[in-house]
């Protein structure tokens, strides 16, 4: 038996305005730019929901009333699923058609897709809860496995979801970690009694999330007698094999003509053509293969850059700056019972924002590949704090009117 | 080469560029001759051979009255036939002629000619000689005028220099755009060559101690913020915006000292504007400074503001980098477009500009991080770098010439 495990992360972030030290005090509107503005969270949804999201869940939602042996894992993070429920209500009705059909499973994470594991436990396991809810009042059902925000992944957080009772969590399969093991195969986290490790094949997901479009990679164009060799292959070193990526990989990261829904259609059914292979979920993936040996990793490993780390997020002094001062004020925003003020806060931790700070790629000439919603680090730091200074402000508002 | 000033005898960015960038030609390889209008010994310049057109002494190079158009303008009206050289324009025709008998012996493979006051005699080398011709643009006609009108004289010059030149060279992507949308040339032809900081600039031993400013240092001390800018005050370099935002930053954050050293047509109306806004106590007038004086504000100063309508290139901004500054920068300027460690807008945005002064002067975390980005980042624009570029456009050009 040889197993893909497809899981997919459906993510939008709810992006800040260009929100000006001048509005601070007078408006608190910081997530709601002019719909033609550069942040405007409503028409960027809209057009991903045109080019990604409506047509390759289409494409797999009829995989699956065409074939119950094809299966796939969704992470969707409760900032996408507000603003779906906004825009593009029709996309939850879908993902529900195909979780009840039970060939879909939905992973836990933190709701606001952040990463508040590394920087207050308290705040994590509020936003896992939070998304546990969610999920549970959307399509019925409660996570059974796990992912965390840009799957940063260490031996504590491992011994957290094992507590937690979650049967399988996700991480990198960084080969710098694995050494001459496989990440074809489940393996145990350190010091974890029940939850399973599946670990991403990078190569093989990278070749389609990354290169698939690149004409000046050497395998271009890829086709899928090609890949599924790959995959024959692969399986030497193992029979599951992960592939993680983005959602927006399709129709967004690479669009729609340069022929990846249709490879993606038929890689599938060519795949599960021969008979001893099969999709599996990522609880069905732990169901059907005992770990093969213990992994440890003490030092945080991400799905990010050639370092795959945490510095795109928390390297530079802005950074460092900015988380440091937005968890500060944690304990007098929840004090505040302010549901509103508690939400506004709550978003600013999604991990996109400090994201949107990092200057590693900044000035080192590859400018135009650097994707963000703002004109530069240096901008987005100065909103960002400018809306923690917002925050305060109405803080103090609240605390004298109680008096 | 056809230029019109070596350091020395400068009087402003003109003469530096020159010499910069025929020191890293000659680095490279190439062999130049360099005529100059003027009489004189260049130590500096011991890398080529320096040809002097005529015998007068450098100080007459711009006829009796100094670059600025509309005065050049009143001189060859006023004082047309009137004995030798009292208009540029009979300079200008001397320097041709001796272009012209130079030609007559030599022949190079290029013909560079640095802004208007050479074109003429470039035009000589490619008509009558048939030498391929490049016009170097430092600065267009408008440039000088504000984006007004400007000297008619000069505008056809410019214009019958660059219709015939087989490259041009622009200093900045700006440039290009003014040299293609009021000089009506094709973009094909102009290729943009930056500016760099002069490499003795790092070199000359210059170290600034910060007891001689012993007002300025003890504000320092007490959480004032140093904003600097160095100009001409003309129309062209949008002080008044400048001196405007600084008023709305003020009123936000009343430790702001706004340093503003230059002299020009504008300084009277700047003065007046400071007091109407009720920020004299704010703003400081040096008046004219070049040398350590210079370098020892940048060196007080936190940061830079370069607030230009129209800048062909912006050097300053790179001398102010080299000393720490963190940057301000208009989008209009040239230097933007090559430097990415800044805060950018757009010269009428006064209300952002205060936004940036804003911003810095009450986050350390982005001071520190645009410091230190900037830092990394100016070193990286080298006149070899530059250097190679003409030489590779040098040798296309002359072998499109022999086809």
């Amino acid at each position: 038996m040889r197993a893909i495990c497809l899981y997919l992360h459906i993510h939008q972030p709810t992006r800040y305005r260009q929100y000006s030290i001048f509005d601070v005090g007078n408006n608190s509107n910081y997530y709601n730019d002019r719909i033609d503005g550069r942040q405007s969270n409503e028409r960027i949804f809209k057009k991903v929901a045109e080019k990604s999201y409506r047509p390759m869940l289409k494409l797999l939602e009829s995989k699956i009333n065409n074939n119950k042996q094809f299966k796939v894992s969704f992470s969707i993070t409760g900032t996408w699923l507000e603003q779906a429920e906004k825009w593009e209500p029709e996309l939850i009705e879908v993902i529900k058609r195909m979780v009840d059909t039970g060939q879909v499973e939905v992973v836990g994470e933190t709701y606001y897709h952040s990463l508040a594991f590394f920087y207050d436990r308290d705040e994590f396991d509020a936003q896992v809860k939070m998304h546990e809810k969610k999920i549970k009042e959307l399509f019925g059902k409660k996570p059974k496995t796990f992912r965390n925000t840009e799957l940063a992944y260490n031996d504590e957080l491992a011994k957290w979801a094992d507590a937690k009772g979650y049967k399988a969590i996700l991480a990198e399969g960084w080969g710098k970690v694995l050494g001459w093991r496989s990440p074809n195969h489940v393996y145990r986290p350190t010091n974890c009694k029940h939850i399973k490790l599946l670990l991403k094949n990078y190569r093989l997901s990278d070749d389609i999330a990354f290169r698939f479009s690149n004409r000046a990679w050497e395998e271009w164009p890829l086709t899928v007698p090609k890949y599924i060799d790959w995959l024959n292959m692969d399986s030497l070193r193992g029979n599951l094999i992960n592939l993680f990526m983005d959602f927006e990989t399709f129709g967004e990261h690479q669009w729609k003509d340069t022929g990846i829904f249709e490879f993606m259609s038929s890689f599938i059914d060519k795949w599960l053509s021969e008979y001893e292979n099969i999709f599996v979920t990522a609880s069905e993936a732990c169901d059907l293969y005992e770990p093969r040996d213990e992994i440890s990793m003490p030092e945080t490993v991400t799905w990010a850059d050639t370092e795959r780390d945490l510095s795109a997020w928390c390297s530079n002094s802005m950074q460092t700056s900015a988380m440091e001062a937005l968890y500060g004020m944690k304990k007098d925003v929840l004090k505040s019972g302010d549901e509103k003020l508690i939400a506004d806060w709550r978003n600013l931790t999604t991990s996109d924002h400090p994201y949107s700070m990092c200057t590693k790629y900044w000035n080192d000439g590859d400018v135009h590949a650097y994707f963000s919603a703002y004109a530069s680090p240096y901008e987005s730091y100065i909103f960002f704090m400018n809306i923690l200074r917002d925050i305060e402000y109405r803080l103090n508002m609240l605390k004298t009117a109680k008096k | 080469m056809l230029g019109w000033e070596l350091p020395p005898y400068n009087s402003g960015g003109l003469g530096v560029a020159c010499l910069n960038m025929a020191k890293s030609l000659a680095g490279c390889g190439a062999s130049i001759d360099f005529v100059v209008p003027y009489s004189a010994k260049h130590e500096d310049a011991k890398f080529m051979n320096i040809l002097s057109a005529t015998k007068i002494s450098p100080f007459l190079r711009y006829g009796n009255g100094a670059y600025v158009s509309s005065e050049i303008e009143k001189l060859f009206i006023e004082n047309q036939d009137t004995g030798d050289y009292q208009s540029i324009r009979d300079i200008q025709k001397d320097y041709c002629e001796y272009v012209e008998d130079y030609l007559e012996n030599h022949h190079p493979d290029v013909v560079h000619a640095h802004d208007w006051l050479t074109y003429e005699a470039g035009l000589i080398a490619k008509q009558k000689y048939h030498i391929p011709f490049i016009a170097h643009v430092h600065a267009t006609e408008f440039d000088r005028a504000g984006m007004k009108e400007g000297n008619k004289l000069i505008h056809e010059i410019e214009y019958e220099g660059l219709m015939n030149a087989d490259r041009i060279f622009a200093v900045s992507e700006t440039t290009k755009r003014i040299i293609h949308e009021k000089y009506h040339i094709p973009l094909s032809k102009i290729e943009v060559v930056y500016n760099s900081l002069d490499s003795k600039y790092e070199e000359d031993g210059y170290e600034f101690d910060d007891s001689t400013y012993k007002y300025i240092e003890s504000l320092k001390h007490s959480g004032w913020t140093i904003i600097s800018t160095v100009s001409r005050f003309t129309v062209q370099k949008g002080l008044t915006h400048l001196m405007r935002a600084a008023a709305t930053a003020i009123s936000e954050n009343p430790k702001l000292l706004f340093i503003f050293a230059g002299d020009g047509e504008e300084r009277n109306e700047l003065i007046q504007l400071s007091a109407e806004l009720g920020i004299t106590k704010n703003v400081i007038f040096t008046g004219f400074i070049r040398g350590k004086r210079l370098r020892d504000i940048y060196s007080l100063s936190d940061i830079f503001v370069m607030s230009s309508v129209s800048e062909p290139f912006g050097l300053t901004a790179l001398e102010a980098a080299h000393h720490g500054d963190c940057l301000i920068l208009t989008k209009q300027s040239g230097v933007s477009e090559i430097i990415w460690s800044a805060l950018k807008y757009d010269y009428w945005d006064e209300h952002k500009l205060a936004e940036q002064i804003l911003a810095i002067s009450k986050r350390p975390a982005l001071k520190k991080a645009l410091q230190h980005s900037i830092q990394q980042e100016y070193r990286q624009i080298s006149w070899d770098k530059i250097a190679k570029k003409c030489l590779e456009i040098y040798n296309d050009t002359v072998k499109k010439r022999k086809k």
